[in-house]
């Protein structure tokens, strides 16, 4: 299955990315609409760190043993046959477990009137390529298999570097 | 073909059923339980009692994961005997269940301190669906919400079960009494100030909490004796109330294990592979006595996510795919009472020698509520409280159970943005790279040898290998 890989050497912390996750999972997905009259206002899954001229964005890595799933109290959080790791709403009963147990942070919480829950990434179900991965504007964010990016981490040949520039 | 043989439908029956398919599709697979229903989530059985979900909604798994697994199902059917000679489980209406690997994940049983009284109706426990149907019914009989002391519900116990129900009836409308051995709510899920903010949080909510205290008698109502109508305490105190739920937690349920001769202590005893001292009879889950990384030996932890992940690396054993149980240790969050709590490890070992305790309180100022302490042994993470901020408590956990060394990060784990960028940049890499590459994965030294074959390119934000 492919999924997002972060690379802090190209990230400039311009947080693009959490805006077209926010506006993604936003009831009308249209910026303007969503960050201004939408109440709740949408959040992002995906957020990212700064530390001095360091950053990255940190997301959900819909991991191999997803202990999020595997500690999830109902079945709210379950890994699907496809790889993919997705919360159903209808089954949380917000006692946050997966919080507890998730080792990258990737879960926030959520709230909607009455209704309490989480938030997580669901690797963009709508679109071929994640939001966030399309409007990262230095390849910073990769959508790949995992033995891609691990290839990339320790590179036959010298560094590859990114492409950058902006997509349509 | 191996025949599964597993006794208990919920977290650590269902952990080891996913387990065995991902391994062996073929094997024939057995699951008995002696409630009727498919498996659902024990802790989502207050929310029955709150009125918030539906039977249906707190289903653990869907209607078709019993036929899409290929499991037989054997429902309110007990099993009473293992006969460990010719490899049987015996059901208690006479069947007969063949074995080559068996699974004991069959919980616990609701401790019931004695006490006068204690058969009068609406006298209940609280760990099942039929515990919480009965309540609902209980509450509606007595009218309670709409006042009147006979319709009040004494809990005893202010431990999570406990709590738990307590919650889910301020939730439903009523005002528990809740009755505590202890000097503390949640005394073994929590520190001192950490109970001290769960009982402003149950008393904001209207809970009268007694501490200290236990129950002598169950009283009967005036107009009819067997039903309940109040409570009296050991010191002496009375109190009126049309229910009794007991809520003192579980103790494990190893009666069949224990007349097969296995190894039992306060649990049944199981190595990290959870198998029991019997080849090819495993146990996990609240029954068993397993592995616990941080308490350093094995020990009962009744926690759900310790049954389906002990229940997990059962069915990998069972099904032939070696694995072992190292990380396991105890980790709960409490959500009651509008409270946002986890801890995780060992808590209350503050101050006794070659222990560390990093903490940070603000119980009346302005940050009121809000609680973090860390307890270091030789610079690793043994334990950890947090109220408030919980979000990023999953990094801290995970540097517990790795037992990674915190020295050059530890001012930074008490503050409440504490993320991974808070991590050496070494060891964020590592922690990077472990999420997605299953250790088989690794093993065959994966991203590695690929790494010779393809030089992969990116484009438009996609990885492409060529
Ligand atoms: C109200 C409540 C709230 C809780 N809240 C939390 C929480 O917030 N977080 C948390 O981590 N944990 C919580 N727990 C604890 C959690 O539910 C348990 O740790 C978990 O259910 C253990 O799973 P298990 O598979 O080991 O056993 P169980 O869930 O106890 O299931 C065992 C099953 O086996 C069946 N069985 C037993 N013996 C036999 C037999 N001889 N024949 C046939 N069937 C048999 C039983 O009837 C039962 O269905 C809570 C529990 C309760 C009751
Ligand atoms: S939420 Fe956390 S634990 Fe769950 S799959 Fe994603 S990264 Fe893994």
């Amino acid at each position: 299955m492919r999924r997002v890989f972060a690379r802090e050497e190209v990230c400039i912390a311009c947080r693009l990315c959490e805006v077209a996750c926010a506006v993604e999972h936003s009831e009308s997905k249209h910026i303007i609409t969503a960050m201004r009259h939408e109440h709740p206002k949408p959040i992002s899954r995906i957020h990212v760190e700064v530390d001095g001229p360091f950053s990255f964005a940190m997301q959900c890595r819909h991991c191999e043993e997803p202990l999020c799933a595997q500690s999830c109290l109902t079945q709210a959080l379950r890994k699907g046959e496809d790889g993919v790791v997705r919360y159903n709403p209808d089954y949380c009963i917000a006692c946050y477990t997966c919080m507890l147990a998730c080792p990258e942070g990737a879960i926030v919480k959520a709230s909607r009137g009455t209704w309490k829950g989480v938030a997580k990434c669901d690797l963009c179900p709508d679109r071929e390529i994640p939001a966030c991965v399309a409007i990262c504007p230095n390849e910073a964010l990769l959508f790949g298999e995992a033995w891609e990016w691990e290839a990339m981490q320790t590179p036959a040949e010298p560094p590859i570097l990114a492409r950058g520039g902006h997509r349509a | 073909m191996p025949k599964y043989v597993i006794v208990g439908n919920s977290a650590g029956g269902v952990g080891a059923a996913e387990a065995i398919r991902e391994v062996d599709p073929c094997g024939s697979l057995a699951i008995v339980s002696d409630e009727p229903t498919p498996a659902y989530s024990r802790p989502g059985i207050a929310e029955l009692v709150a009125g918030a979900k539906t039977v249906e909604r707190i289903v653990y798994r869907d209607d078709d994961f019993y036929r899409k697994l290929r499991i037989e199902t054997y429902f309110g059917r007990p099993a009473v005997r293992i006969g460990l000679a010719e490899r049987k489980v015996y059901l208690e209406d006479g069947e007969e269940l063949e074995f080559e690997k068996l699974l004991l994940a069959t919980g616990g049983t609701p401790i019931r301190p004695p006490m006068e009284g204690a058969d009068r109706a609406g006298v209940l426990s609280f760990t099942t669906v039929a515990d919480a149907l009965a309540l609902r019914a209980r509450l509606a009989a007595i009218g309670s919400g709409a006042g009147g002391e006979a319709s009040r519900v004494l809990v005893i116990g202010a431990g999570l079960i406990g709590a738990a129900c307590s919650d889910a009836l301020v939730r439903a409308g009523v005002k528990p009494i809740v009755v505590e051995l202890r000097d503390r709510p949640l005394n073994l899920l929590l520190d001192e100030p950490a109970s001290e903010l769960a009982r402003r949080a149950m008393v904001k909510a209207g809970v009268e909490l007694i501490c200290n205290a236990t129950v002598k008698e169950v009283l009967g109502r005036p107009d009819d004796d067997r039903s309940v109508g109040g409570a009296v305490l050991a010191d002496g105190r009375r109190t009126d109330c049309g229910a009794v739920v007991v809520a003192v937690g579980v103790r494990p349920r190893m009666d069949l294990a224990a007349k097969a001769g296995l190894k039992v202590n306060r649990g049944v005893v199981v190595d990290q592979r959870m198998e029991t001292s019997e080849p090819g009879i495993y146990a996990c889950g609240d029954v068993a006595e397993a592995y616990d990384c941080i308490y350093g030996g094995n020990r009962v932890v009744p926690i759900w996510p310790g049954a389906y992940r002990g229940g997990r690396v059962a069915g990998f054993n069972m099904a032939g795919r070696s694995a072992l149980s190292e990380d396991a240790t105890v980790m709960n969050t409490i959500k009651y009472f509008g409270m946002s709590l986890v801890s995780a490890g060992e808590i209350n070992v503050g101050g006794q020698d070659g222990y560390e305790t990093l903490r940070r309180l603000d119980l009346d100022g302005p940050d009121a509520g809000r609680y973090r302490k860390v307890i270091l042994k030789d610079n690793r993470v043994v334990g950890f409280v947090f109220a408030g901020e919980i979000e990023r408590s999953g990094i801290v956990n995970w540097l517990l159970r790795q037992k990674v060394d915190v020295s050059r990060f530890k001012d930074k784990l008490l503050s409440d943005s504490f993320d991974l960028i808070d991590l050496p940049a070494e060891l964020r890499r590592a922690h990077y790279g472990e999420a997605t590459i299953s250790q088989a994965q690794r093993q065959l030294g994966w991203g590695r040898r690929l790494s010779h074959a393809a030089s992969p390119r990116t484009n438009g934000g996609i990885i492409s290998g060529n």
